[in-house]
């Protein structure tokens, strides 16, 4: 593996680029943001009051509850809405949310994603390649 | 995924549009998740409050309604998660007109579909408990876990799409807690002092789902000297579902797949063990908003109350009189019952507010928290407090009688340590 691109175990979506927000924490579209204003709300938050909108998530796991099946497609629809979500780890509600709003996701790393991409670091997420990967360029 | 013939019809379109987007869907998801087939369902259950969909949501269900009704029609029996309001008291809520033109959109878009207007997260209290073995596609994290946990069923974390297609085609993908490879336990919990109160279960399910983390992860419980009821269930696996992301758990001696540990345990595995002890579950409550002197409402919410709980809600507040707002929320089944048996009459006459078919956090919290002054929040749901910081309140987790205790000092918050 080179130092500077990860691999997933799975992914789906558009290749996309954009700046990294990085943190070791959860994520939910219900439990944890303002989606009006994209902004994280949920005070406990490591990206408390940070905006999400353009920028690629990479969290740790997929936390809470099933809105955010719903919640991705209507912040699509809003065009409020990270560029892409990068996770260590998945729960079902957070594919599905991704399939239906045809959202770039890829998750399941063989380290810990968060601590080897720096915050604002630009990087590319490709999960149309062979390997669905994140790269840092 | 492998396909039947059947399978491979919907998705050539010979049953419609919109069967051919479900089973793409569910196909994406299964790839996803290494999902090898389908399974059949017997029942789905969709999660799909407004403030969920959005104006982009209920635009994406009605579109599939102008189909001929042959093309629409879910195929197993299909209910719904609590709606985003309770009609009756919406003008108390401050809700605004458009977010109940939305929510009655999306019921006529449902309804169009076939799906049965429920309105419920205590679907396996009220309308019809899942056995063992079961396959269904729900999507309501409760309901999920509980059903898994307790009912010994099969499902997975199914969001609205996901389950709206299940209904649909009658199938969902096979992976996650379909299979029994998974349902063995990963992690176990030794419990030192077995919780009373239903707002320390849902402590508990908080502590057990913070140590769980993800979804892969299924606590099995050791160490509990009674026999919870299902609202202590109900309670605990809302609340580790909410924390952890979990969708199923095992208490050794209670639920049914677990008569012994042994059961739940893989052949030849050691699993990390954890204690919880009664000093854990005070510390828990303790996290939230220790702070602040008195509250702006209480709520009993999330999960919907049971009939039991509104019986004890009635016996508390009765001769008692709540200075701020209280609000409970049962379900569109237990209200009738409420309401013949006096219960609701009896909450009332005290000043509360008894709501129905919604949820407090799926009704546009942060707009009503904005209309009606609210910050502050009491609740004996740890799966409320969780959520709703999100929305800009600061929750306080109290039992219910420390909550009335509250509503009727005025909010005033006293003996915060003590459950």
């Amino acid at each position: 593996m080179s130092a500077e691109i990860f691999y997933a175990a799975a992914g789906m979506g558009r290749k996309v680029r954009a700046s990294a927000l990085v943190a070791s924490d959860g994520f939910s579209a219900r439990y944890d943001l303002d989606r009006v204003r994209g902004l994280f709300s949920r005070p406990e938050h490591k990206l408390a009051g940070q905006t999400y909108h353009g920028r690629v998530l990479v969290l740790d796991a997929a936390k809470g509850g099933v809105a955010t099946a719903w919640m991705l497609h209507e912040m699509k629809a809003r065009g409020v809405m990270p560029a892409a979500l990068v996770l260590n780890r998945v729960n079902p509600i957070m594919v599905q949310g991704a399939a239906l709003a045809d959202f770039t996701m890829i998750s399941g790393f063989d380290c810990d994603i968060t601590k080897v991409i720096p915050n604002y670091a630009e990087v590319e997420v490709d999960p149309q390649a062979q390997r669905p990967l994140i790269r840092l360029v | 995924m492998k396909l039947s013939h059947e399978e491979q019809a919907m998705r050539g379109g010979e049953f419609g549009p919109l069967l051919q987007w479900a089973i793409e869907h569910q196909i994406k998801v299964g790839d996803y998740l290494g999902a090898a087939d389908f399974v059949p369902v017997t029942q789905a259950h969709i999660m799909a409050d407004t403030e969920s969909l959005g104006r982009a949501g209920v635009e994406w269900l009605e579109h599939w309604t102008a189909l001929p009704v042959g093309q629409r029609q879910v195929r197993v029996p299909t209910i719904t998660d609590p709606r985003g309001t309770d009609f009756a008291h919406a003008q108390k809520l401050k809700q605004q007109s458009w977010m109940l033109d939305l929510e009655r959109r999306a019921i006529a878009a449902f309804e169009a579909l076939g799906v049965l207007m429920t309105d419920t997260c205590i679907n396996y209290q009220t309308i019809m408990p899942p056995v063992r073995g079961e396959h269904v596609a729900y999507g309501d994290t409760g309901v999920v876990i509980y059903c898994n946990s307790v009912c010994g069923a099969r499902s997975n974390f199914e969001g609205g799409p996901s389950a709206l297609s299940a209904g649909l085609t009658g199938r969902t993908p096979r992976y996650g807690y379909h299979l029994d490879a998974q349902r063995r336990a990963t992690f176990v919990v030794e419990l030192s002092s077995t919780p009373r109160e239903l707002s320390d279960w849902g402590a508990l399910g908080g502590i057990v789902g913070r140590l769980a983390g993800d979804y892969s992860q299924v606590p099995a419980l050791t160490g509990v000297d009674c026999v919870p009821g299902p609202d202590a269930l109900k309670h605990f696996g809302a609340a580790l579902a909410s924390f952890g992301s979990v969708a199923l758990f095992h208490i050794v001696g209670v639920t049914p797949e677990a008569i012994q540990l042994a059961d739940v345990i893989p052949v030849g595995f050691a699993l990390p063990r954890h204690a919880i002890g009664e000093a854990d579950l005070r510390a828990f409550q303790g996290r939230y908003a220790m702070d602040i002197g008195a509250v702006d409402l209480v709520v009993f919410s999330a999960p919907q109350l049971s009939l039991m709980e509104m019986r004890t809600l009635a016996g508390l507040l009765d001769g008692r009189s709540a200075k701020i707002p209280l609000f409970a929320v049962t379900s569109p089944q237990v209200k009738p019952d409420c309401d013949r048996m006096g219960l609701t009459a009896r909450i009332e006459k005290a000043g509360g507010t008894v709501l129905s078919g919604m949820c407090f956090y799926q009704s546009y919290a942060r707009e009503i928290a904005e209309g009606n002054g609210w910050h502050r929040l009491a609740t004996n749901s740890a799966k409320l407090v969780n959520v709703i910081g999100g929305y800009g309140y600061r929750p306080v987790l109290l039992s219910m009688a420390q909550c009335v205790e509250a509503a009727c000092a005025g909010g005033k918050l006293v003996a915060r340590t003590q459950s």
